[in-house]
């Protein structure tokens, strides 16, 4: 679908012409991502990170297939297969700390994102599906990435896998059983390995299947705007392409100068030194940390220390941890304000930048400190903000705030004025 | 309906953390958490400057010549570097001649061409450093990847070497169980204070540096720092060096990509 405005592709040579009725395979390019794709002229630069997340998902398949035809998924010997890469490989260790830096990058962008999501409501109607899709892609991306650390068989890829599987164990009755078929064993070893090195292989590929999907659900209603007024005619939008992809365009040169600055001159920071560690089962390590994509949700799993009646206490947490990213697949009926936008949602807005983003941020730090006080303290408070604000504020604020005016057009809010509203018949204006 | 079970849902979950972030803040209060000498007495590591440090970063070769030796005529009684190929050892500026004599000193255990026999043969240049055999108690860690497998490595490895010391009076009288035991050797930058390892560099001249460097304590756990920094990551030196060509490639088409973004949205912006 698209905006009856959008330029219509037509091929331009005979070839062409034989490609379109054979293959339209321009065609789809020309709609999806060239000039017949409409796009709001006042989307910001919020609005990159969708691309840049595709662009990470690319670089990180490109490095990770490299990688693959050097590594050796055995617990003997993966290990040194991984320092086989960083030292005699031509340009392995530029593959390696591109892969594990990507990780990170990917997340960056991809928090970004979401959070740009919640902040301009991009999940409400007519965008539902879009935002279902986008949640699952979130989470196989974790999977993903948790596989992934466990690869290099070192200190914490082997705890790692120990402890998150092990939450499995806390689920009553069925929980050690589950946990045993997951790990293929009793602990992590060879058969763990090997089925997380295969399933870490698939998965990035389910990904970009799921990643299509969430694109053509886009393409359905369009991109969504910072008024979270949908686009009413011509003057709103502007074709992706060349303007958004010379937008886009720029900000991948800036993405990719940040991260180069990461893979080149501190390609550790973000690693653990323990991961220079052969695993070694007869030895933990001081603190377990995830990487510190996960801390948010991990300083929630450690929330809970308490049992409540006669739920244990590390079964409260895995449920809280698993229900911290679940619940955003409700997020679209819990939020009934028919504003999408934070801009013109004064109550809410305050909620996000004086509630949700502090309490994220407790969350990132607190995930990564050692299990004491006052960090156990701190992530108990931002955790009950967390859940709070999903699941009880935002369904109460939307039905008590008075939102301020919207602007009629995308058009008028960019330009003060909107002639074609003017020429509209009234009954339009509502 | 939905935002009913959701209410009820976020307050299921506030629930159980208030009680735990009460239980957390009763128990902060009355029983405030027992220090532990570790806590009190780790020192972090010393400052050290390498010639490897920092964004334009380079190894001194002459300094990881230093560096080797200790390594070899020391640490090497006990530590492998069973990463390290004594081809690398290219880098450090040694001659194919002299990579082949360094080689041939070491026993290797290799699978014989003519029997498939394993049999010990004098290494090559492309053998890997052999494993070490260590007949004490315990296991003494492969240092390939030391500097890398603690943070701040470098100064980690200098501070470790000349950080042996009694232990402090203070300590045992704060702390009577955390007496260092026979056999271990207190040293304030080990994260737990007491290691199997005594100190192994222990007097000047140990090592005959053939560069005229005077061969004391501290000149000679800096050299081998700055060597293990290099065992930990040969490539370093290429990376920092492609990381600049590669960043000033990116920075020219970032500013070059900005003005084509700003030359086709000319005029459409309308503030």
């Amino acid at each position: 679908m698209s905006f009856p405005w959008a330029k219509e592709y037509t091929p331009s040579t005979p070839l062409m012409v034989w490609l379109d009725e054979k293959l339209p395979l321009p065609r789809l390019i020309h709609g999806a991502v060239g000039g017949g794709y409409e796009v709001p002229r006042n989307i910001n630069y919020m609005w990159n990170f969708g691309f840049l997340a595709g662009l990470c998902l690319v670089i990180q398949i490109i490095t990770g297939v490299v990688l693959a035809m050097h590594y050796a998924a055995d617990a003997s010997v993966a290990f040194n297969s991984t320092e086989h890469i960083m030292r005699d490989v031509n340009w392995g260790w530029l593959m390696r700390y591109a892969h594990a830096n990507g990780a990170s990058a990917f997340f960056v962008v991809i928090y970004l994102h979401i959070f740009r999501g919640f902040y301009f409501g991009s999940y409400k109607a007519p965008r539902e599906m879009i935002w279902l899709l986008g949640v699952v892609i979130f989470l196989l991306m974790m999977a993903t990435a948790f596989m992934g650390y466990v690869l290099p068989w070192g200190q914490m890829s082997f705890w790692g896998a120990q402890v998150i599987t092990g939450l499995f164990g806390a689920i009553p009755l069925v929980g050690e059983p589950i946990q045993q078929w997951l790990l293929g064993g009793f602990a992590p070893d060879n058969a763990t390995l090997n089925r997380f090195f295969s399933l870490h292989f698939l998965l990035p590929f389910v990904t970009l299947g799921v990643v299509i999907l969430h694109i053509w659900a886009l393409h359905i209603p369009g991109s969504s705007n910072p008024t979270g007024v949908e686009v009413k005619s011509e003057s709103d939008t502007l074709p992706f392409f060349p303007y958004f992809v010379a937008k886009d365009g720029w900000t991948i040169g800036l993405f990719l100068l940040i991260y180069s600055a990461f893979v080149f001159m501190m390609p550790n920071a973000l690693g653990h030194p323990d991961n220079y560690i052969p695993a070694n089962p007869m030895q933990t390590p001081a603190h377990i940390v995830p990487e510190w994509y996960f801390w948010p949700f991990y300083a929630i799993l450690r929330a809970f220390t308490v049992d409540l009646l006669f739920i244990p206490a590390k079964l409260m947490g895995v449920l809280a941890m698993f229900a911290a990213i679940l619940m955003w697949f409700f997020l679209p009926w819990l939020d009934r304000s028919p504003v999408r936008s934070a801009t013109y949602r004064p109550l809410y807005r305050k909620f996000f930048w004086f509630g949700l983003i502090p309490a994220m941020l407790v969350l990132f730090w607190c995930g990564g400190a050692p299990a004491a006080e006052p960090y156990v303290m701190l992530s108990q408070i931002a955790s009950i903000y967390y859940f709070a604000h999903f699941l009880i504020i935002l369904p109460i604020v939307s039905s008590i705030e008075r939102p301020d005016p919207l602007p009629f057009s995308i058009t008028e809010a960019v330009l003060g004025k909107d002639d074609a509203a003017l020429l509209a018949p009234p009954a339009a204006k509502l | 309906m939905i935002r009913i079970l959701s209410i009820l849902a976020g307050a299921f979950f506030s629930l159980a953390l208030l009680v735990s972030l009460g239980t957390g803040v009763y128990t902060f209060a009355t029983e405030p958490a027992a220090e532990t000498a570790e806590h009190a007495f780790h020192e972090l590591p010393k400052k050290l400057h390498l010639a490897s440090d920092g964004l334009f970063g380079h190894f001194d070769r002459q300094q990881l010549q230093r560096g080797f030796k200790v390594y070899q005529e020391v640490c090497a009684a006990c530590h492998s570097i069973k990463h390290v190929a004594f081809r690398d050892l290219a880098a450090l500026g040694y001659s194919p001649a002299e990579i082949k004599a360094v080689a041939a000193k070491a026993t290797i255990a290799a699978p014989d061409p003519l029997t498939g026999e394993v049999k010990d043969r004098p290494g090559l240049a492309a053998d890997k450093f052999p494993p070490v055999t260590y007949a004490g108690q315990g296991v003494p860690p492969d240092l390939s990847l030391i500097a890398k497998a603690r943070g701040n490595g470098g100064p980690y490895v200098y501070s470790l070497l000349t950080g042996y010391a009694a232990q402090p009076s203070d300590l045992v009288k704060r702390f009577p169980d955390s007496k260092t035991p026979s056999g271990l050797h207190y040293n304030p930058y080990f994260a737990n204070l007491n290691l199997a390892m005594a100190a192994p560099l222990t007097g000047e001249g140990q090592v005959t540096y053939s560069d005229g460097t005077k061969a004391t304590v501290d000149q000679m756990s800096q050299d081998v720092a700055a060597f293990l920094v290099w065992t930990a990551e040969p490539t370093l030196e290429k990376r920092l060096q492609t990381g600049w060509v590669v960043l000033g490639f990116l920075l020219f088409a970032t500013v070059l990509g900005y003005f084509a973004y700003r030359n086709v949205w000319a005029g459409q912006k309308g503030h």
